[in-house]
């Protein structure tokens, strides 16, 4: 068979035999990692859970950073923009099929949900925002670019802090996840920083813009060094990693880029827990369902459709 | 066909948004095995997000699908650096007029530095072999490329980017 001599639109085909997902993975191979059992001694539904906070923090802050497409300032900025998203994303997909694999699809796969959707379409389309697991500071409004650029140099340098020790994990797709993780997010954090120093040390308004969004991201900031009860049981178990010990390696990077920035630790007081409960236990801010509606909408009145 | 007539084949499927690269030169062709009748080709990302895996897979199953069952794995493990691209994947790159990466080395398992004051990154320009070039932008057309610019000659190119 000579692949060349085909119709282009044959080969789309021949690829997904029951066509094209109209949204969602469309992505059918086995990531041989995804399969593992959980390791001996993990408590299945503790690690399907911390794969669901990791997941959804990607998942969230991905649709966010896309809300840009066809509004950054510049071309290379969207670009940028979109990039970071797609590797979230791609993040996002490991760690809810992970998730699935241990079994956190199945209560939310109902009638109403294709039998053929994979378990990391039914995680991110068919779970309301009570179930998403992500921490607030991802699903907060990006507001300006400054104010996006803030919450991207905060977010990467957390999450980077993570992966790296994460690389360590006894679950082995976590591991895996985080060894990929490690260099993307780097880089992520590399333009973040150079943006924020050179709103930051730019203008008097350009200062001013930059201070007002990391102002704007700074409430959000203690939730992501909070420990949920599942991340202590798996830090125990060498599965997870500890977020009281991000708080270092995240503080490092700010006292770095704010002072040649030229801005101020912001002084706002924290916001997201309700009595005592954040994002982590499915507390949200109002806006995680309206990113959710955004996102969800097509799939849950088409269920199953295909292109 | 034996397996390693098989990883021939495969290995001669390109990159869909690198076509100038084979997924051999690129590094991501992990294994093409038979297993019973069933033809097993294993890939790795480059990056965890890139949309041309579900491509790579297609051409995959297409390919080797005149020779058998095809199946298609991803493993994640060891993960892709740019330093799996081979030195033939290298000179095709530049040829195409795609900067290649630099070799980055065995990785730190410590924190990664952030490094505000880092030297600007010394890339050739492909086309004129100048070593007075600019970064554009830092992320470019698909996930594994930046944009720059060289000096010398004023041409525009992509960088693959060290990751």
């Amino acid at each position: 068979m000579n692949h060349t001599e085909e119709n282009v639109y044959d080969a789309l085909a021949e690829a997904d035999h029951e066509g094209r997902w109209a949204y969602g993975a469309g992505f059918d191979e086995t990531v041989v990692e995804v399969t593992a059992p959980a390791p001996e001694g993990v408590d299945r539904d503790d690690l399907a859970a911390y794969c669901l906070m990791l997941g959804d923090d990607a998942l969230v802050a991905s649709q966010r950073l896309s809300e840009w497409a066809t509004n950054a300032p510049e071309l290379e900025e969207e670009v940028a923009l979109a990039n970071i998203a797609l590797d979230l994303l791609g993040q996002a997909r490991m760690l809810l099929s992970r998730a699935g694999h241990l079994g956190a699809a199945e209560r939310f796969r109902t009638d109403a949900t294709a039998a053929a959707l994979s378990d990391e379409d039914v995680l991110a389309y068919f779970r309301d925002d009570r179930f998403f697991r992500n921490v607030t500071l991802t699903e907060a409004d990006l507001g300006d670019f400054g104010r996006t650029m803030a919450w991207i140099l905060v977010f990467s340098s957390w999450r980077l802090a993570l992966m790296t020790e994460l690389r360590g994990s006894a679950d082995p797709v976590l591991a895996a996840v985080a060894a990929k993780a490690v260099p993307e997010l780097a880089y992520q954090r590399e333009y973040a920083a150079g943006w924020v120093v050179r709103l930051g040390d730019g203008t008097a308004y350009s200062h001013e813009r930059m201070q007002a969004g990391l102002d704007d991201v700074w409430p959000f900031v203690p939730e992501l060094f909070l420990p949920h009860p599942v991340e202590t049981r798996l830090v125990e178990a060498g599965v997870a990693v500890d977020p009281a010990a991000l708080k270092a390696s995240v503080d490092g990077d700010l006292a770095q880029v704010l002072p040649v920035a030229t801005l101020t630790e912001p002084t706002r007081p924290a916001v997201g827990l309700v009595g005592g409960r954040g994002g982590r236990d499915g507390v949200h801010t109002e806006a995680l369902g309206r990113v959710l509606a955004v996102m969800q909408s097509l799939a849950r009145a088409h269920p199953g459709a295909t292109w | 066909m034996v397996t390693a007539d098989l990883w021939d084949v495969a290995a001669e499927v390109t990159d869909p948004e690198m076509p100038m690269l084979t997924l051999a030169d690129l590094g991501v062709l992990r294994a093409v095995e038979r297993d019973g009748g069933r033809i097993v080709a294993t890939i790795t990302p480059t990056y965890a997000g890139c949309p041309a895996l579900d491509a790579m897979a297609a051409d995959l199953r297409s390919t080797l699908g005149a020779y058998g069952e095809v199946e298609v794995k991803v493993t994640l493990t060891p993960p892709w650096t740019t330093d799996l691209i081979s030195d033939e994947g290298r000179r095709k790159l530049a040829e195409a007029g795609v900067a290649p990466p630099a070799h980055i080395g065995p990785r730190s398992t410590g924190p990664v530095p952030l490094a505000l004051a880092a030297p600007p990154k010394r890339v050739t320009c492909p086309r004129c072999g100048s070593a007075e070039t600019e970064e554009l932008s830092r992320f470019g057309p698909t996930a594994c490329t930046a944009l720059r610019r060289c000096r010398a000659c004023a041409e525009p190119f992509e960088h693959m980017k060290d990751i």
